[in-house]
């Protein structure tokens, strides 16, 4: 009796469900989001650095700073465009890195097998034994914090899922008659995996990739809110957070915005991805 | 099962040395381990005697297995802080992290896993509908903004609750809890998924047919089946407890592990965030390899394979 009311309603959903209202807001509040990171000197009413002693702390609606300014007197609103961008640049950089290396080592485990599949999963284990954040601030004390170090840093983040899913699904292609059939005509490996069996799996790796885009947009936060990420002069959301910290009773704007901020891009870029996920590959 | 225990134990050593191979190669990389792990104005006949320990004039391979025995025996080098060493630092701070970290695995389970479990069964109606948006929202805030919202509101509008310090059981109240709620949301979509997949499968309806009592479905045949992929995610989340812990510490000044870890990498306090990070991973890998030992008692099918992948 239960199984005839679950499944029915979900794919009647589904089918019906175009594009709902909540996937249009958060696509558009993520189109919003790439146009401030694109056009940040446009849009920004304020160099970031601009002091301004004598209007230090105002609040939020004062004209001219509709979100207030800070504990020197920097303009919320333009700083807060500045780190949109940094975050965005960082994890989307991030993201494109850690796909690219763990699809090409996923498929170097589905192609050679042995010993370079057992250093792959060797790999993943490790990473997966080493929760990120503590990995990132090993990596950190070690070398210090600089912005190329953090993009090639969160470059690491997630980098076994690919490999894990690129890895299964490519075993698999390989026994299935379009890969066989272009091996025996005579296709090289890198033409067999790139011009067949990648489109084959691009979709699934697509999806994980908005599920990974989130995840390195909270790390990189969190990274830089603990002062160890992204080192001022730059500005990024997670460490407008840390600084905002420590005017919470007096001034909580500072920290409130730069939040909101992160709270609805990743909410969006979630909605849009389990909409995504739904359209593409259901399965994962 | 011997089969599956050797292997799995065999895994976790070897992820356990990977990590120590890291470690050694990050540290050599950054410099002449002497001076990073005993700091600038040691007296020299200190630093002959670690080099001699350590045997750092050998050749990279001795110094590699001597630095892996050197970790057998707990010995991590001197903190830069107080010359003590490093893995008593790390000893002190651990309890006041468990005091965190176990109260907070404990909230997870249990409002996470019964929140879904009641979603999937109620699917559709509208306690699925707010289970599945307070989930969301409380896996999508990040703890740090959580962390701060709960002061901004306990600590400093209604002034209910201490917004950092941890001299009494009430300052562990608004830690504890901004650990958990992101956990709870996890669990609790995770749950609710895992048991949806399982309420459609074909076993659930043929006892439903035969005429087993709805109750009964439930608990013989839905659960022990939903069981196996939750308890993978709960593996998971010991590694995000840790995480959690380290900003949530930074948040609420509480005197435990997490803190230590970041005045140390601050400060470049080597010694004591390599041990740091050998002791996460060496929880990690015990957890790890408890949801696996867990995973072929409760799924019989799996102890017939090696590898799980």
């Amino acid at each position: 009796m239960t199984v005839t009311t679950v499944n029915p309603p979900r794919f009647a959903k589904r089918r019906r469900a175009r594009l709902p209202f909540t996937v249009q807001l958060a696509l558009f509040w993520l189109l919003a989001m790439v146009i401030c990171a694109l056009f940040v000197d446009l849009l920004r009413p304020y160099p970031i650095t601009q002091m301004n002693l004598s209007t230090r702390l105002a609040p939020p609606g004062t004209p001219g700073h509709w979100l207030g300014t800070d504990e020197l007197g920097r303009d919320v609103l333009s700083r807060l465009i500045q780190s949109v961008r940094s975050s965005l640049v960082i994890a989307f950089g991030a993201t494109l890195l850690s796909a690219f290396f763990g699809t090409l080592l996923g498929f170097m485990a589905a192609k050679f097998r042995g010993v370079v599949e057992h250093v792959v999963v060797m790999l993943a284990d490790f990473q997966a034994a080493l929760p990120f954040l503590i990995m990132s601030l090993a990596v950190l004390a070690f070398f210090g914090s600089s912005m190329l170090l953090l993009v090639c840093l969160m470059g690491f983040y997630g980098w076994e899922r690919y490999a894990r899913i690129t890895r299964g699904l490519a075993i698999s292609a390989s026994a299935q008659g379009y890969a066989a059939a272009v091996v025996q005509l005579g296709a090289k490996p890198s033409r067999v995996y790139l011009r067949h069996i990648l489109p084959n799996v691009a979709s699934t790796l697509i999806v994980s990739m908005t599920l990974t885009f989130p995840e390195i947009i909270l790390m990189e936060s969190s990274l830089s809110f603990l002062g160890l990420g992204v080192q001022p002069p730059d500005t990024s959301l997670g460490n407008m957070v840390g600084f905002g910290r420590e005017y919470l009773t007096t001034a909580p704007w500072i920290m409130l915005s730069p939040a909101v901020v992160i709270v609805l891009t990743t909410l969006a870029i979630s909605l849009a991805g389990d909409w995504l996920r739904d359209r593409l590959d259901p399965t994962l | 099962m011997i089969r599956f225990v050797t292997s799995r134990l065999f895994r976790a050593g070897l992820t356990v040395l990977s990590v120590m191979t890291f470690a050694f190669v990050v540290l050599r990389m950054s410099g002449d381990p002497a001076q990073v792990l005993l700091g600038p104005d040691v007296p020299q006949n200190v630093v002959q005697d670690f080099r001699d320990r350590w045997g750092l004039d050998d050749p990279i391979w001795r110094q590699y297995l001597s630095y892996l025995q050197a970790m057998m025996q707990g010995d991590f080098g001197l903190s830069m802080r107080d010359r003590s060493p490093a893995i008593d630092l790390v000893m002190q701070r651990i309890p006041a992290t468990l005091q965190l970290t176990i109260p907070a695995l404990i909230l997870q389970l249990a409002f996470g896993i019964p929140a879904g479990i009641y979603a999937a069964l109620k699917q559709g109606t509208l306690a699925d509908r707010s289970v599945i948006v307070a989930a969301i929202v409380g896996f999508t805030v990040p703890s740090f903004v959580m962390g701060l919202l709960l002061v901004l509101i306990f600590a400093v509008t209604l002034g209910a609750l201490p917004s950092g310090g941890a001299s009494s059981w009430q300052h562990a109240i608004l830690p504890v809890l901004t650990m958990s709620i992101g956990g709870i949301g996890v669990l609790a979509r995770f749950s609710r998924s895992a048991m949806i997949e399982v309420m459609g499968a074909p076993y659930i309806r043929t006892a439903s047919a035969k005429g087993v009592s709805w109750s009964d479905v439930v608990r013989n045949h839905a659960l022990p089946n939903a069981a196996v992929p939750i308890v993978t995610i709960v593996g998971f989340m010991v590694g995000s407890l840790i995480a959690g812990a380290i900003i949530v510490e930074t948040i609420f000044s509480w005197p435990g592990m997490g803190r230590l870890l970041i005045v140390s990498v601050t400060n470049r306090d080597l010694a004591v965030v390599q041990c740091i990070l050998l002791l996460v991973a060496a929880v990690m890998v015990v957890s790890n390899l408890t949801v696996d030992l867990l995973y072929g008692w409760l799924d019989p099918r799996l102890r017939q394979t090696t590898s799980a992948h």
